[in-house]
């Protein structure tokens, strides 16, 4: 059905969802890009000013930012160096024959169904805790010091957390492109002399190549955002040492009151959301070409 | 080097018995074809001959050697798969490399071997690009050179043509024939298709159900085979089959003739039917004659046959093509002028 009335006709029908899809988007950034320039603060009502580029400068020279920068960044590196190493390893040991494997891959599947606040209330109440939690009991017994997560690494602990969550969507798309991989490779290989070993390298991970990029691209998108974790166990602290740039946002717009300085940190996190789209697309986007 | 025992081998899955107790000596060189219909587990005696399967009992021995327990790398045997099973990622040149490199050659060499075997399936133009980029047919050249470079002691192909269109069958059938020529290296080759078996083999193993049914060359098999199920198998169009009455003292229980043994007669002849489809192939004319008890045969008639569908004609065909079989559809070995006397006396 390629006749130009069927294409045109496809055209008109699809309209009402672009128009709006589009309006969804253009109408907040606007409005964000517009509040970026104003002197608007909750606390200080009266004429909103145009102070040009004061904001950015404002938001770009706080130290917190620089911080909260490369806290994103290392906890997004984290999460994902995590759950695609994890997610590799899982995928294949739920590839083999083990009786009972569909009860295994629903209990492994089902972190991904706890919401983001309950799953890092559970971590921060149940196993970090450092009196009552599971970790503090383990290292009581071991006769060791309990570790104090949230206060002395509370990055590493939101990592952990994020990565809990994550680990089973990055299972989930590893464990189906294993599935996928043609048997009589493997077989071939083991005619040809591989090992277990090189089978992995040479067979098994290549063939992962695209479904872990589709891992990285999406997870990407989602932990650049991550902030209930945040609010629900450090606040961002202690100091701004788990403070992410979506937190930092939070913390200047909805805390500070200061609407113009939270909305060009949300205009500086849209680019650099799609610097490091960017980036990716370039570096690993060609993976999904063919 | 090359000669592969089988001795009592069987496997199964489970409750089922895939192969049943079974011997076989494949020579040193020769081209043995494992031939038989889907499921009758000539493909999975292939797999455990590569060590791809395990087997239930019974030994496998390679060049005299007891191979049952070995892991595939260690037995020296390259296999060619349906799916040519290359590596989709490596570039031609790596595909071949492979074995070679897991075997720790030096790059010196490999790149020698791979250049002789490039140069033999001419697929030197070829080494620097994927797999995906190939058609079918250079697809199962790389899979032939990635088994070649390895010098083994035996190839084994699971119906490797299958997935090539008809005329670059018949091709690579040439090639691989060819290849046979100039290797002289034992080859052991599944299919379920007759015609290959019939063109290419030295011998054939004839599958039925996990078992042999009969191996020789193929003209044997053509000639003299040893049941129903042999004579049906071996031969394109099938032989025909025409159920007897019991007679005293014959054991026949039904009759076999080929297509091209039957002859058209003028004169009353031992059957005669009506004409049904006619399939014109120019060189030789298909004709589907219905008797009249119901039975159908294949008549083989020259390239210009001016009969027409709903002829009556009359067939007859040499007493010493027609084969007999009993009821358990074993064949009965021709008599011999004086038996048949006493038959037709009794």
């Amino acid at each position: 059905m390629a006749t130009t009335q069927s294409r045109t006709l496809a055209k008109m029908m699809l309209l009402p969802s672009v128009t709006l899809l589009l309006a969804w988007m253009i109408v907040p950034l606007c409005m964000t890009l517009y509040f970026s320039f104003l002197d608007y603060n909750l606390l200080m009502p009266g004429e909103n000013e145009f102070i040009g580029f004061l904001n950015y400068e404002f938001f770009l020279t706080d130290p917190a930012f620089i911080e909260s920068f490369f806290n994103t960044l290392l906890l997004v590196g984290g999460v994902l160096f995590i759950t695609i190493g994890g997610g590799i390893g899982l995928a294949i040991l739920l590839d083999q024959a083990i009786w009972g494997r569909n009860y295994v891959r629903i209990m492994v599947l089902a972190p991904f169904f706890v919401m983001p606040t309950v799953s890092a209330l559970v971590w921060k109440n149940m196993f970090m805790n450092p009196v009552n939690g599971l970790f503090a009991h383990f290292a009581e017994f071991l006769g060791v010091a309990p570790i104090d997560f949230f206060a002395e690494l509370p990055l590493l602990s939101i990592i952990i957390i994020v990565s809990w969550q994550w680990l089973p969507f990055a299972t989930l798309i590893l464990l189906t492109a294993i599935q996928s991989l043609d048997r009589e490779q493997l077989e071939a290989a083991d005619l040809d002399g591989a090992g277990p070993f090189s089978k992995f390298t040479y067979i098994v991970l290549p063939h992962l190549s695209r479904a872990v990029t589709a891992v990285i691209l999406i997870e990407t998108i989602f932990l650049l955002s991550i902030f209930a974790e945040i609010l629900v166990t450090t606040s961002g602290g202690p100091g701004y040492s788990s403070t992410n740039i979506t937190y930092l946002i939070y913390t200047q717009s909805l805390l500070q009151f200061d609407v113009g300085g939270g909305s060009a940190g949300g205009i500086v996190a849209v680019i650099i959301a799609n610097i490091v789209a960017i980036f990716l697309m370039r570096l690993i986007g060609k993976n999904l070409e063919g | 080097m090359g000669s592969i025992t089988l001795k009592q081998v069987t496997k199964s899955f489970g409750d089922v018995n895939v192969i049943k107790p079974l011997d076989l000596h494949i020579r040193e060189g020769e081209f043995i074809v494992f031939v038989g219909p889907s499921g009758c587990g000539k493909s999975t005696l292939l797999r455990m001959i590569a060590g791809l399967e395990d087997t239930t009992s019974g030994t496998i021995e390679i060049d005299g050697e007891d191979a049952t327990a070995m892991p595939p790398a260690k037995r020296g045997l390259a296999m060619v798969f349906q799916s040519y099973a290359l590596y989709p990622h490596m570039s031609v040149r790596n595909n071949i490399a492979f074995p070679l490199k897991r075997a720790k050659v030096a790059p010196a060499i490999i790149e020698e071997k791979i250049t002789a075997a490039a140069k033999m399936l001419n697929l030197t133009d070829y080494l620097d690009r994927k797999p995906g980029q190939l058609s079918g047919g250079q697809r199962q050249r790389v899979a032939i050179g990635r088994a070649i470079v390895r010098q083994p002691s035996a190839f084994l192909f699971d119906e490797p043509l299958s997935n090539l269109d008809a005329s670059l069958r018949v091709n690579m059938r040439l090639e691989i024939s060819e290849l046979h020529q100039s290797l002289a290296t034992t080859m052991i080759y599944v299919t379920h298709d007759q015609v290959e078996a019939m063109t290419m083999a030295d011998r054939i193993a004839v599958f039925n159900g996990g078992i042999i049914e009969q191996v020789g060359t193929p003209l044997e098999l053509y000639q003299r085979p040893v049941n129903r199920f042999v004579a049906g198998f071996i031969g394109s169009p099938k032989m025909n089959f025409i159920d007897v009455d019991m007679k005293a003292g014959d054991p026949t229980c039904s009759l076999g003739v080929r297509p091209e043994h039957l002859k058209i007669t003028k004169q009353q002849g031992l059957w005669s039917g009506e004409v049904g489809v006619i399939e014109h192939l120019g060189s030789e004319t298909f004709l589907h004659v219905h008797l009249a008890n119901g039975s159908t045969l294949t008549v083989k008639a020259d390239g210009e046959c001016p009969l027409q569908h709903g002829d009556k004609i009359n067939l007859t065909a040499d007493d010493n093509k027609i084969m007999h079989f009993d009821g358990a559809g074993m064949t009965i070995p021709s008599l011999s002028w004086e038996e048949k006397a006493v038959v037709k006396s009794a």
